[in-house]
């Protein structure tokens, strides 16, 4: 590892068996060798094969990268990775609710700020909203930063989902 | 019995193990495995050794795993019976032994409430394996078992771990044959990409200072791994070296040969490896023990990595050209196309290379003080090697520090599976149970434990499973009364301060190696030395030889932590040339 510069962020699909233990093997891979992960999403997507998605959101350099895919390529339930950031355009999404609990001119303001980044309000009070999210992490970042400025916010990100443009499919 | 028939987890069991070709396990009996044992019982195809611990059922398996070329089996109970195993499944991973461990487990309904010896054993062997199961179902239990074998053996070996809860041990399901258990998505790539190996065989006609680079996957390929390599070099005429996991993979008599590199490495194989323009890595993986400082690690070379597990590559070294594929594959294919396209190595570089390798190799590296005063830890093996020479049939196992390294350096391997010791993970305790492993693999072989007396004691209480069994196993101690390596680092690094590295309270391992049963040698003077080797030799029984050895005495050549190839201690007069640096201390 001679090499430490030239960090870059990467987004990679594995599929996997859906079994008992198989995020395990990959989280404890990424903790065990100390990779990065900056989120990772997980849930399955053929109920007839049993096989699951996982999204992992990594930072690394490209020998790190590469090694990373390598090490998940040989977990005996893991059926294929790609590197979404190598492999051409790729498309991601992330899903946040954000709560804001602001009243007066703040509230409205919130709620114009939402109108702008086409955010949902799924939940109202007298005080406070929900906003239902969608988009690049960089737009939910700027949305929640946005947010903070008004008021107390609450955040759940669901991390990132990805696919691949074109016809090409896992 | 085809497949479809009804029969109890615990037969299951038995029955998958002999469809398997399974005929020995390792184990320990206990609560959760009982229905297991019973079923053992009722049958006489498996044999099974009961070991004393479960750390040592686990590297018996290894022994008996890479002496024979076969998947060991191991069986221990739930908890403290997979909690021990741990550390051997840590050492099979880390030197890809093909190893299946069955583990008992509480019953399905307490997994979970803390019950008696329950452990989550999946949880604690996830990282420990190359893959581990829980059977829930006893209908899963055949496929199972079967995908266990096949996980465990094909690609780069491993040990996997099978936890089957008491319940489903009693349970009645449908069997499966070894056929229908194929897992859906391990399929690890043997045979090379021809591009590449054409690529390869060009690189390596057109070198001028070549070396191949030998570790233990060319041994896990299988025999006929090492015969090809084996022609490979010798069509070439270009020198060969081999890590320690790779020791007998080429033949330790032969002239191209140029010893073990890496740490305690020879000098010649070091500075070749430093000093060549192109290396041939066949199935070692750029192991720091090996490289050195990575940053100066064989600055001038192009670098082809054959290697059947992907992950190897690239991971500490980049190289050139990745070859990904199993190395008898690799290793035949090359010799196919330099053959096909009579290829010749260019003669007067190759001569100029070999005349520098001479010129290295005169330094006589693993030169030692001769002297009649007191036995030489070295002068001991040199004389177990003459005892030995010419027999095919010598195992040895070791276990680890500064005896292991000169078992390696100074006893010849011509053949493979004939040197068992932990390289990886580096488990004291490792030689006596993969010793035994070894001897009920190869009954009548000459199998013999390099030992250290502190080592030794991690696992001694295997000479009763030694006497049980009536294997003739040899533990061979080089007793310097320290944990020498340690010591020796102390010495070197740490201004001579010998913090809890001496034994100040050893057993009498003559009176021991009695107390057990077994035959008890020892030898003080160096007139003593070749007697007590050849009554070790032939006595038919298990023997402790406590050889009294020079307690000073440390291990040359050595590359410190943190020192490039070019930068080997010779000799205690060497001094480590200057200050090591920081980043060389925290190396391990």
């Amino acid at each position: 590892m001679t090499q430490e510069t030239n960090i870059r962020r990467h987004t990679i699909s594995v599929l996997v068996d859906n079994e008992p233990g198989v995020l395990a093997r990959v989280i404890g891979l990424f903790s065990g060798r100390g990779y990065n992960i900056e989120s990772l999403t997980v849930a399955e997507i053929d109920a007839s094969d049993s096989l699951s998605r996982i999204t992992i959101v990594t930072s690394g350099t490209p020998m790190i990268i590469e090694q990373i895919k390598v090490q998940l390529e040989r977990l005996v339930p893991v059926h294929k990775v790609k590197d979404l950031t190598l492999e051409g355009p790729f498309i991601e999404r992330e899903m946040a609710l954000v709560k804001v609990v602001a009243n007066g001119e703040k509230r409205v303001e919130s709620l114009r700020i939402g109108d702008v980044f086409k955010a949902r309000v799924v939940d109202a009070t007298i005080s406070s909203f929900v906003f239902e999210i969608t988009g690049t992490a960089d737009d939910l970042d700027r949305f929640i930063d946005l947010m903070q400025q008004l008021g107390e916010v609450d955040i759940s990100r669901t991390g990132a989902a990805a696919l691949s443009r074109g016809t090409s499919t896992l | 019995m085809s497949s479809g028939t009804i029969l109890s987890g615990a037969e299951i069991v038995i029955k998958a193990l002999r469809d398997q070709g399974v005929d020995t396990i390792f184990g320990y009996p206990g609560g959760a495995v009982l229905p297991i044992y019973d079923a053992l019982f009722k049958q006489n195809q498996i044999k099974h050794v009961l070991v004393r611990h479960e750390q040592a059922a686990v590297h018996a398996a290894e022994g008996y795993a890479r002496s024979s070329g076969k998947v060991g089996v191991v069986l221990v109970t739930s908890g403290p019976g997979a909690t021990n195993a741990v550390t051997g499944l840590v050492d099979a991973l880390m030197d890809s032994i093909p190893i299946v461990c069955l583990t008992g487990q509480v019953p399905t309904h307490l997994i979970g409430n803390d019950a008696f010896q329950e452990c989550d054993t999946t949880g604690i062997t996830r990282p420990a394996t190359k893959h581990n199961y829980l059977v829930k179902d006893v209908n899963n239990l055949a496929r199972t078992l079967h995908e266990a074998f096949y996980v465990a053996k094909n690609g780069r070996p491993g040990p996997v771990v099978i936890d089957i809860p008491k319940d489903v041990q009693f349970a009645d399901g449908v069997y499966r044959t070894p056929g229908e258990s194929q897992p859906k998505s391990y399929r690890p790539q043997v045979k090379p990409d021809l591009n590449k190996v054409e690529e390869a065989v060009e690189m390596l006609a057109n070198a001028k200072r070549p070396i191949f680079y030998v570790g233990g996957g060319v041994i896990n390929a299988g025999p006929v791994a090492s015969q090809l390599l084996t022609q490979l070099v010798r069509m070439t005429g270009y020198p060969c070296t081999t890590t320690l996991m790779g020791l007998g993979a080429y033949p330790a008599h032969d002239q191209q040969w140029l010893g073990m590199l890496g740490m305690h490495g020879t000098y010649e194989a070091n500075l070749a490896m430093h000093g060549c323009d192109l290396m041939v890595c066949v199935g070692a993986r750029f192991d720091d023990r090996v490289t050195g400082k990575i940053s100066e690690f064989s600055p001038g070379s192009k670098k082809i990595h054959i290697d059947i597990d992907p992950s190897n590559i690239n991971k500490n070294v980049r190289v050139d050209l990745p070859i990904v594929g199993d190395a008898a594959y690799v290793l035949e294919d090359m010799i196919r196309i330099w053959k096909a396209r009579n290829k010749r190595a260019d003669q007067v570089a190759l001569k100029a290379w070999w005349d520098q390798i001479a010129v290295w190799r005169s330094k006589d590296c693993l030169r030692y003080e001769k002297t009649d005063k007191v036995i030489k830890p070295q002068y001991a093996l040199e004389r177990l090697r003459a005892a030995v020479a010419g027999r095919d049939d010598v195992y040895i196992s070791t276990e680890v520090g500064q005896h292991q390294m000169w078992a390696a350096q100074f006893l010849p391997f011509n053949k493979p599976n004939r040197w068992l010791t932990s390289g990886g993970l580096g488990t004291m305790g490792y030689g006596l149970p993969a010793a035994i492993g070894a001897q009920i693999a190869n009954p009548g072989a000459l199998c013999i434990d390099v030992a250290g007396e502190a080592s030794i004691l991690m696992n001694i209480q295997e000479m009763a499973t030694a006497l049980q069994y009536r294997l003739p196993v040899k533990v061979f101690i080089l007793n310097n009364q320290w944990m020498g390596m340690v010591r020796q680092w102390q010495e070197l690094l740490h201004g001579s301060r010998y913090s809890e590295s001496y034994s100040e309270a050893l057993p009498d391992f003559v009176k021991l190696a009695d107390a057990f049963g077994g035959v008890g040698l020892r030898a003080t003077k160096v007139s003593e030395v070749d007697d007590v080797i050849a009554e070790m030799i032939a006595t038919p029984r298990p023997v402790i030889v406590d050889m009294c050895v020079d307690q000073k005495e440390n291990c040359f050549p050595m590359i410190p932590g943190g020192k490039a190839h070019n930068e080997m201690l010779l000799g205690p007069a060497d001094k480590v040339s200057e200050a090591t640096p920081e980043e060389g201390m925290v190396l391990v």
